[in-house]
């Protein structure tokens, strides 16, 4: 049986715990459930005192020490408070002093089931902003291993925006390219799962979609068939898992828009606080939102 | 509580003999002409951006690199006499306040960002106190002994008390210092907040201390903490001799640190020794300066 995102992510832990004499930083890792199963239980740990701006800078440091360590936040709406020497200190530690801190933050987002806004959703764009990050949005067990391999491979920091509903996904989500497709869907963290939904019910209305995942945020790499596509199709979509004002879907719609010339929106998240109740939440697009949302822009491109 | 003598121990510089007096004062002096040094170009118009000279506040950095092997060391803006203190070497510092690309952070960060590598100096990010939990996480990674600098000022700021307090949890050997001269920028102390630095440490179960800035004293109190192995914090109530930036001078100095080295030393029979220490570290600045012309 094929391992889950979740098992990859415990195994790469485990490993880097108990072999590389690595270590893993973040509060509370022994409760909530080891945050999905993607915590072992080994040596390594360090349980740090709930002081979210110390806290992360006690790993920039030990990075400093090229240990590679590994930085946990348990929800993406403590970034705010996180956000100081990860990206003021641990970014910027190359460009001023030459000084590598490869340092790889997990920070896990969620949304929904009435959490509101307590410290829920993803927050991976305010990590491009700056210069400095990488930042990544891997969903697979495959692309979750390509990430690691990455960040062991060079002196980077690197911001991995992992979201709680890749935990039990075991297969890989390839990019689905049609001859006649009308427009070119890209797709980050969550929202890959329910743009995927959104195109199954399109083809029953018979609107081919191409579909391309993106899991490196920054710096952003186009392929040969995405341009392709975007030049076939002349009109494509960005959707998020984010907020979509000055996000992670607008900047790269942005880009890809220059780069081909085609009309690409960018859609996340709306501009508004998210709620406990049905009513009031603000989640990742649906698939029926982002199912209405591309019939809108096809209308409107008079197709 | 401000006193050129607060914690004064009697005869601690017979104690630690004439030899570390002499090595204080070649430290000590040399920080000071490259400074001065530093004021006149600056003055001249040739150091672009803003600059911190530790003109005042030699002697610290002189005694902590006197009585620390090898530390990480996580400074603050302000740090030139500490680079120079523990062997940083000036030229590429020289190069840094000019903006030079051979300069110690190549020259991208500037007179606060200064960094060594070879004598494991930190660069700071500019925003104050963020070295502590930087210090802190280096030191529990390492197990090496570390020292952080902050400033009367950065240790008000949010991260440095939780910083303090992991270092005791953790039973780290790190040493903080804190340099009090009683201002951020030109807001004293007492309008900024009721408690005491030292207090805070204290009541952390650490080793903490209130002293002047005597670097006997200093040395003194370090070697303490250096021999228990554990987190130690040291409030050094000091004297900048220069404004929180630039060359500008304050007035009416509560004392003057630099003149009660000197007569210190002169009371141990050292006086031919510190001017020619003087006559060469003048030289070697000197130098330091033409080289640039040549260059």
């Amino acid at each position: 049986m094929a391992k889950t995102t979740a098992e990859v992510i415990r195994e790469i832990t485990s490993n880097h715990l108990l072999n590389n004499n690595g270590l893993m930083f973040g509060q509370s890792l022994k409760g909530a459930g080891w945050l999905g199963g993607t915590i072992p239980d080994c040596k390594g740990l360090v349980d740090l005192p709930i002081t979210d701006i110390a806290g992360p800078g006690f790993a920039v440091g030990a990075a400093l020490m090229n240990i590679r360590p590994i930085f946990l936040v348990r929800y993406q709406g403590f970034l705010w408070l996180n956000a100081s020497p990860l990206i003021n200190y641990a970014a910027k530690s190359i460009s001023i002093w030459n000084r590598p801190c490869p340092l790889f933050i997990r920070a896990v987002g969620m949304e929904g089931d009435g959490i509101g806004p307590v410290a829920s959703g993803c927050l991976h764009s305010i990590f491009m902003h700056p210069p400095g990050m990488k930042v990544v949005a891997p969903m697979t067990p495959g692309e979750y291993q390509d990430v690691w391999d990455d960040f062991y491979s060079n002196e980077d920091p690197v911001f991995v925006s992992e979201h709680r509903s890749s935990y039990p996904i075991s297969k890989e989500m390839p990019d689905i390219i049609n001859q006649k497709s009308k427009i070119t869907i890209m797709a980050i963290s969550a929202a890959r799962i329910n743009a995927l939904e959104a195109i199954d019910e399109l083809v029953k209305d018979g609107v081919d979609c191409d579909i391309f995942h993106i899991v490196n945020l920054k710096p952003f790499k186009t392929s040969d068939q995405l341009l392709l596509s975007l030049n076939s199709t002349k009109l494509g979509i960005v959707i998020d898992t984010d907020f979509e004002t000055c996000g992670a879907s607008q900047s790269i719609a942005y880009d890809l828009m220059l780069k081909t010339g085609a009309k690409i929106y960018g859609y996340g998240l709306a501009d508004k606080v998210s709620g406990v109740s049905i009513e009031t939440q603000n989640l990742t697009p649906s698939k029926l939102e982002i199912k209405d949302k591309i019939k809108l822009i096809l209308d409107q491109n008079d197709y | 509580m401000r006193s050129p003598t607060l914690g004064k121990i009697d005869n601690l510089p017979e104690i630690f003999g004439q030899k570390f007096a002499l090595d204080l004062f070649t430290r000590g002096n040399f920080s000071r002409q490259f400074e001065l040094q530093v004021k006149e170009k600056a003055n001249q118009g040739l150091i672009h951006g803003p600059i911190y000279l530790s003109i005042g506040t030699e002697f610290n950095s002189a005694a902590l690199s006197l009585s620390l092997e090898n530390p990480l060391i996580f400074g603050q803006h302000r740090g030139h006499s500490l680079y120079l203190s523990f062997g940083g070497s000036p030229d590429p510092l020289r190069d840094e306040l000019l903006g030079l690309s051979t300069g110690c952070s190549y020259g991208v960060g500037g007179s606060c960002c200064i960094q060594c590598k070879e004598i494991n100096m930190f660069g700071h990010s500019g925003l104050l106190g963020e070295q502590v939990p930087l210090a802190v996480g280096a030191c529990f990674a390492k197990k090496q002994l570390t020292l952080t600098i902050f400033g009367d000022a950065a240790i008000e700021e949010d991260y440095v008390a939780p910083a303090l307090g992991w270092a005791v949890t953790q039973d780290l050997p790190i040493i903080f210092i804190c340099e009090d001269n009683d201002l951020s920028v030109l807001t004293k102390t007492e309008d900024r907040r009721s408690w005491k630095a030292v207090d805070l440490a204290n009541s952390l179960n650490m080793y903490a201390v209130d002293i002047a800035d005597d670097p006997w004293l200093i040395a003194h109190h370090v070697k303490k903490i250096c021999e228990s192995g554990k987190p130690g914090f040291i409030n050094i109530r000091t004297v900048r001799g220069i404004w929180h930036a630039g060359t500008g001078v304050d007035n009416d100095l509560e004392w003057n640190r630099y003149e009660l080295v000197e007569k210190e030393i002169e009371a141990m029979d050292l006086s031919q020794e510190m001017i020619e220490i003087n006559l060469k570290n003048k030289e070697r600045v000197d130098l330091i300066w033409q080289k640039l012309q040549q260059k």
